[in-house]
């Protein structure tokens, strides 16, 4: 019986997954600061190791080479994609790892349904005169249904939001008539398939639940906005971990429900962050429809108002003056690639004795702590970089605030517009700062949310109108 | 194990999991969902089990293409992450 399978795996073998889950668990803790940091990760190739090494201590050696081929495969690709990849592609790479993740699920929860002797749910059933077949344990045909499900959610939503980062589907979002009805459908029929696998485990229940997961999976992505992306890939992190929980409930596996809880609350807890930092409902931003890509030319007024238009020179002598510049950067820094210029251009502010600090909005990016890791990149120190509500009194202390590639994190609006659609957003007051420096590519675009920035037409704005990486250059030659 | 400790070792994760998320620095949010991205790929045991188990051609394959792609996101998923952390650098280092 059931049972009797599961108790024959030995205790050093429990023993040894639970050690893997702590591991697991000492790695996110080093989060906790950059210097820690680097150990944790340590920890987590080590809580992995171990749990490889057991598994396959205790199993059948028969197959090692085809494994090791397999390992020697994927390893392989995924050392030189890390090594290749542009920290500005993290966002894209992040997403498709996470649809790796949800595809293993899947033919993990496959290969279980197929064999479900070999990871001890099934029964062997011998009926008077028909041929003995293997029956799967009721609570497992739920686990395996809702792993399977989860999983395949996971990758589809993954692969969307992948070619939407990557720039080979528009981040405009897509919009289905009567979505919200197709999408409540599909998925009112997979749980109701779930329920009914319990009675019938024939392959169909089992095919078409996945196959209608893999379809609300895309269904679910595609309506949202690429502004909207902090909070999709987060939530899809979150479902990768809960698949793995999943298959750890169907596994009896220590180590893969622990981990699976870790990266399921990590995920949703970075989701709650990222909409809080958009004043966002979650289920606002899972229907859709926020968000497309800046649209140039959204606004006409946007055209009409006066406005101050500075120089390089301008900038690169308001800048020099200064005791204080903070620096703002968004998404727009990411896509000219100018964290390097910038950090070039604040080496010599420091230099001539300015303080330089940076200041970054939780969803600036499109993905958590996107900036940070970019500014990382560029060697900024990251004791000058600093979080929204630990920086947003000092604008007031500031000559200059210099904003690249960030617009509506910045805009007034937020704070005094009840009317506009961004009103009890979080924003950075950068206006309160003495001179405002706004580098933008022109002025017809509106950002994500297509309102217009009230701070581009005060007095002590200027713009800076230009690409963000050669803004900065001429910047660095006028301060040269 | 029986459903109702498998349960407990999930719901108690769930707990640790909440706290010690909170108490990463949103400074580390990328790194965090690459390393996350990494030891979710766990699911390699479940691959593993399928692929050295005899019982199901289908079912081994399917569990080495498994193990295929969780080798990618552990392989891969934690050598970016250390790559990233490797950049965090404290003012003092610089110049």
């Amino acid at each position: 019986m059931h049972t009797d399978v599961i108790m024959a795996v030995p205790a050093w073998v429990l023993l040894a997954y639970l050690v893997s889950g702590v591991c697991f668990i000492l790695a996110l803790r080093g989060l906790s600061s950059p210097e820690s940091s680097r150990r944790g990760n340590r920890m987590g190739m080590i809580g992995m190791t171990i749990a490889v090494g057991t598994t396959l201590a205790t199993h059948s050696p028969a197959s090692i080479p085809e494994i090791a081929a397999a390992i020697l495969i994927g390893g392989g690709i995924g050392l030189v994609t890390a090594r290749k990849i542009q920290m500005t592609a993290m966002p894209q790479l992040v997403a498709a790892f996470h649809s790796l993740v949800g595809m293993a699920a899947v033919l993990v929860g496959a290969a279980a349904y197929l064999n479900p002797e070999a990871f001890g749910i099934g029964v062997r059933i011998t009926p008077i005169a028909s041929p003995s077949f293997i029956s799967i344990l009721p609570v497992s045909r739920i686990e395996m249904g809702l792993g399977v499900a989860i999983g395949a959610i996971t990758f589809s939503g993954s692969v969307i939001a992948f070619l939407k980062l990557n720039g080979n589907m528009s981040g405009k979002p897509i919009l289905l008539p009567l979505r919200h009805v197709i999408n409540l459908g599909t998925l009112a029929a997979i749980l109701g398939l779930i329920a009914y696998f319990i009675q019938d485990q024939s392959p169909w229940v089992f095919g078409t639940v996945t196959a209608l997961s893999f379809l609300i999976g895309f269904l679910l992505i595609i309506p949202i906005g690429g502004a909207d992306m902090p909070v999709v890939i987060s939530m899809l992190n979150s479902y990768s971990g809960w698949a793995a929980a999943a298959m750890g409930f169907t596994l009896h596996n220590s180590a893969m429900i622990i981990t699976g809880a870790l990266v399921g609350s990590s995920g949703a807890i970075l989701s709650y962050i990222m909409c809080r930092a958009m004043n966002r409902s979650f289920i606002s931003v899972i229907a859709g429809g926020f968000g497309g890509d800046a649209v140039a030319g959204g606004a006409a007024t946007a055209i009409d108002r006066p406005y101050k238009r500075g120089s390089a020179e301008d900038a690169a002598f308001l800048m020099s003056q200064a005791d204080q510049v903070i620096i703002v950067p968004g998404y727009g820094m990411a896509v000219s690639q100018a964290q390097h210029a910038l950090r070039e251009m604040a080496d010599i502010l420091k230099k001539e004795g300015v303080r330089v600090k940076y200041a970054i909005h939780p969803v600036a990016g499109r993905m958590p702590g996107h900036m940070n890791v970019l500014l990382a990149e560029a060697n900024v120190p990251y004791d000058e970089v600093f979080e929204l509500e630990d920086i947003n009194s000092e604008f007031t202390q500031t000559d200059v605030a210099f904003v690249i590639g960030a617009n509506d994190v910045t805009n007034p609006a937020a704070k005094t517009d009840k009317s506009s659609p961004i009103y009890g957003m979080p924003v950075l007051d950068v206006e309160k700062a003495r001179t405002v420096l706004f580098v933008k590519r022109s002025m017809g675009g509106v950002g994500y949310a297509g309102v217009d920035n009230e701070l581009f037409y005060r007095d002590n704005t200027m713009m800076l109108l230009a690409d963000a990486k050669k803004m900065v250059e001429e910047i660095v030659k006028a301060l040269g | 194990m029986d459903f109702i400790s498998i349960l407990s070792i999930f719901v108690l994760a769930c707990f640790v999991g909440y706290f010690v998320v909170w108490s990463v620095t949103p400074a580390l949010h990328t790194p965090l969902m690459s390393v996350t991205n990494a030891i979710s790929s766990v699911i390699v045991v479940g691959a593993l089990i399928a692929s050295a188990t005899a019982g199901s051609d289908s079912s081994k394959w399917l569990g080495l293409v498994a193990v295929a792609l969780a080798s990618v996101n552990i392989f891969g998923g934690f050598a970016v992450t250390q790559r990233m952390l490797a950049m965090y650098r404290k003012k003092d280092r610089q110049g």
